[in-house]
């Protein structure tokens, strides 16, 4: 084990000479509410910038903050072409909840269950609510962990800067 | 042997990618994440802490950093508890490189070597995963490999052994009382709608999947022969039509004495069934669950939630405020019957009582009973549960009158104006004590809890937020009168007020002031203030958060695994980032 640990480190010291910070998303498969698999790192939205959120059913900020995303998405869209993938890391206890959750609410972004939290560990994400701002390449250029009431705003003049390069 | 071939398969995926990294013009990237929790204690004689115990701080942290270069992924994490904060398992207490894998996935096939998270359907055969504010982490180092021949075909393969703690990967460490044993396990999933292209676009849904685990563990027991080989199989159905959904899953297990089942050789069996119907705003789902001797753990001695194979979620409504928080429910391993009903309806907008905004309400309701267990014939005897035997039989469909617990929930959430929200929620509970937190003779709780959540938009940058909650309740001794050597579990009880004020400036900055007071607590001594002052500061994907003040005994949750607090006094400091 300690040989594995050994070669293992070598070798990300060796590649990580080369190795920049990340800004492309990572290659993980999702389900989205209908079963259907979403391979993170094929996102695409016609050149225009994708959000990424992450939350849970039991996170109370969280729910206030897609409360509050859901009120100005129709504009958004309209403004700026934007469309948000709200990722849910509830476990298996609460996935059957999600979708009546989600539409009971009225939000219209689209859902992505990581049921084990394998986007959650491949993003780094520690605590929810945490969000990311993806510009029309594909590159991770923003993220912002926590919420307090009127944050959205802030998300939405990253959202501007990348949609007026 | 089976070292070496790890280490042929690390060399060949690490030589791969450097191949791959050099044909690639952008070459590797790499991110990751940081994070400390620091907690200075000090003595604090008003809630009862006379004596830290020689323990003055408590640090838990971790710092993980991940490699990806095309199909190829690898990550390390080093976790240091120096020593662990107070209400974390002490065997935590330690420095190391805790996790570590190397993947290389193209779509077709995925192998991953190392420290793997993986779930079987809904967990209920095998589920490993690592939740940092628990301090649990299950892993399973071994290797894994993912198959997907077909669109909507999925095949898995894990095998390898958990993480327990700081516990080396020995093939048999007996001199620790360490005989974890070797788990292994297969999963296929089929989606018809992803492998029919008919059915593509259809409103019909489908897919089915089943799992088979299996442990190989050493019997090390003086006074039952243990099974050495444990199997476990489940099979699971999802079938959806336009807006409804309804999915199930089984799960056996064969015979598996331990120490959690007080070794009796039953079989075990749960079974998970969900219904759902959904449209744009109103959501309803109905659950039901029905769990018999199914904890299953690779090794069988293990306690509390050590060395878990499996997840059996609970199914009741999770509480994020405070004092809802002091009555969470955890799973009862050896047998529940859970139901729960969860509607959200959001009164449209501009309608007489949706406003501007619109209304958004939500009512749950779940409810957790034992199941019923008859005795059993034993060499001319009726013995219910007792070691070495078939423990009891139980008839699938049963109830007990015994209930464990009880939350029915409504809740009502409506933006008035531009600049003033509101929340509001009213909790009834009924919780057991004894069995929930296996404290003999405890009563049975029952709880009205009320919230109210008031939250003011100043200006763009500024807010305030005001959080009032009551929490009164009655307790039902069964013939019973607590002693004064019992008294330490009254610390808690009895009825509380707590308020909250928030003040916060987007996007750096959040200043809060809380107090819990237990004014109604059965014994004097323990009618205290829990006084918390907390500031944090937010950059980007940064967070440091300073609190000071007292904290009472509780119990924190995440997805129904739970660890108990104890109360304290002093200082926190958390600094998390990632990159």
């Amino acid at each position: 084990m300690k040989k594995l640990m050994t070669l293992l480190l070598m070798a990300l010291m060796v590649s990580g000479l080369h190795a920049q910070t990340r800004t492309d998303l990572p290659n993980v498969t999702l389900k989205d509410l209908n079963g259907k698999d979403v391979n993170i790192a094929r996102l695409t939205n016609n050149g225009n910038p994708i959000v990424i959120t992450f939350w849970a059913t039991w996170c109370g900020p969280c729910i206030k903050e897609h409360n509050a995303l859901s009120d100005v998405y129709q504009d958004w869209q309209d403004e700026t072409g934007v469309r948000i993938y709200a990722v849910s890391i509830d476990d298996s206890r609460s996935t059957a909840k999600v979708r009546p959750t989600v539409e009971g609410k009225g939000w219209d972004f689209e859902v992505l269950l990581d049921v084990n939290g394998e986007l959650k560990r491949a993003m780094n994400v520690s605590n929810p609510p945490h969000t990311f701002l993806i510009d029309g390449n594909g590159k991770i250029v923003y993220q912002h962990t926590g919420y307090f009431e009127g944050a959205e705003e802030e998300l939405y003049q990253q959202i501007l800067k990348i949609v007026k390069k | 042997m089976r070292k070496h071939i790890l280490v042929l398969l690390a060399l060949a995926l690490g030589i791969g990618f450097r191949a791959g990294a050099q044909s690639l013009t952008e070459g590797g990237q790499v991110s990751g994440s940081f994070q400390t929790d620091a907690q200075y204690y000090r003595l604090d004689e008003g809630i009862g802490i006379n004596d830290l115990r020689g323990k003055q701080l408590g640090i838990n942290g971790f710092g993980k950093v991940n490699y990806t270069n095309g199909d190829f992924s690898a990550g390390i994490r080093f976790e240091a508890f120096l020593p662990e904060m107070n209400g974390f398992r002490p065997e935590l207490n330690g420095v190391g490189l805790a996790n570590f894998f190397a993947t290389y996935d193209n779509g077709f096939v995925g192998v991953t070597v190392g420290d793997i998270y993986d779930q079987f359907g809904s967990g209920l055969v095998f589920r490993t995963y690592e939740e940092w504010s628990l301090g649990m982490d299950n892993a399973l180092r071994g290797a894994r490999v993912v198959l997907r021949p077909a669109q909507g075909v999925t095949l898995k393969g894990v095998y390898g052994r958990q993480r327990f703690f700081w516990a080396p990967y020995l093939e048999r460490d007996m001199d620790n009382d360490d005989y974890r044993g070797i788990v292994r396990g297969v999963d296929a999933e089929w989606d018809l709608n992803q492998s029919i292209p008919a059915l593509s676009e259809s409103q019909f849904r489908m897919s089915l999947g089943g799992s088979f685990v299996s442990k190989r563990q050493y019997d090390q027991s003086l006074f039952y022969y243990i099974p050495e080989n444990v199997g476990a199989a489940s099979a699971r159905l999802n079938l959806g039509y336009g807006r409804v959904s309804f999915s199930t899953e089984y799960a056996y297990k064969i015979n598996d004495p331990s120490a959690i089942n007080n070794f009796i050789y039953k079989e075990g069996q749960a079974l998970l069934a969900s219904l759902s119907y959904s449209q744009k705003g109103f959501g309803a789902v109905l659950q039901v669950k029905r769990t018999d001797n199914m904890s299953f753990k690779s090794m069988y001695t293990g306690k509390q939630n050590d060395l878990d194979i499996n997840f059996i979620p609970p199914i009741n409504y999770t509480h994020t405020h405070s004092l809802p928080s002091l009555y969470t429910y955890s799973t009862q391993p050896n047998g529940e019957m859970a139901a729960q009903l969860q509607i959200n309806y959001t009164i449209p907008k501009g309608t007489l009582l949706g406003g501007k905004y619109g209304t958004k309400l939500a009512f749950n309701m779940s409810q957790v009973n034992d199941i019923v267990r008859d005795s059993i014939m034993e060499n001319g005897r009726m013995v219910i549960n007792k070691p070495g035997t078939l423990g009891y039989t139980s008839n699938f469909f049963a109830i007990s009158d015994h209930r464990f617990f009880r939350d029915i929930n409504i809740e009502i959430d409506k933006k008035i104006s531009k600049d003033w929200h509101l929340t509001a929620q009213y909790i009834n509970l009924y919780y057991d004590i004894e069995t929930i937190e296996g404290h003999a003779g405890a009563p049975v709780v029952q709880a009205n809890i009320g919230f109210l959540d008031v939250t003011f938009k100043i200006n763009n940058k500024q807010s305030l937020r005001l959080e009032l909650q009551g929490l009164w309740e009655k307790e039902v001794h069964a013939g019973y009168e607590y002693e004064e050597s019992e008294m330490k579990d009254y610390q808690k009880r009895g009825d509380w007020a707590a308020a909250l004020l928030e003040y916060s400036i987007n996007p750096h900055w959040s200043f809060s002031i809380a107090d819990k007071w237990n004014y109604g607590n059965p014994v004097e001594e323990y009618r205290d203030h829990y006084f918390t002052g907390t500031v944090t500061y937010i950059h980007d994907a940064t967070r440091v958060m300073l609190s000071a003040g007292r904290q009472s005994e509780g119990v924190v949750c995440v997805g129904g695994v739970c660890r108990t607090v104890p109360a304290s006094s002093g200082v926190t400091l958390t600094v998390s980032t990632s990159f």
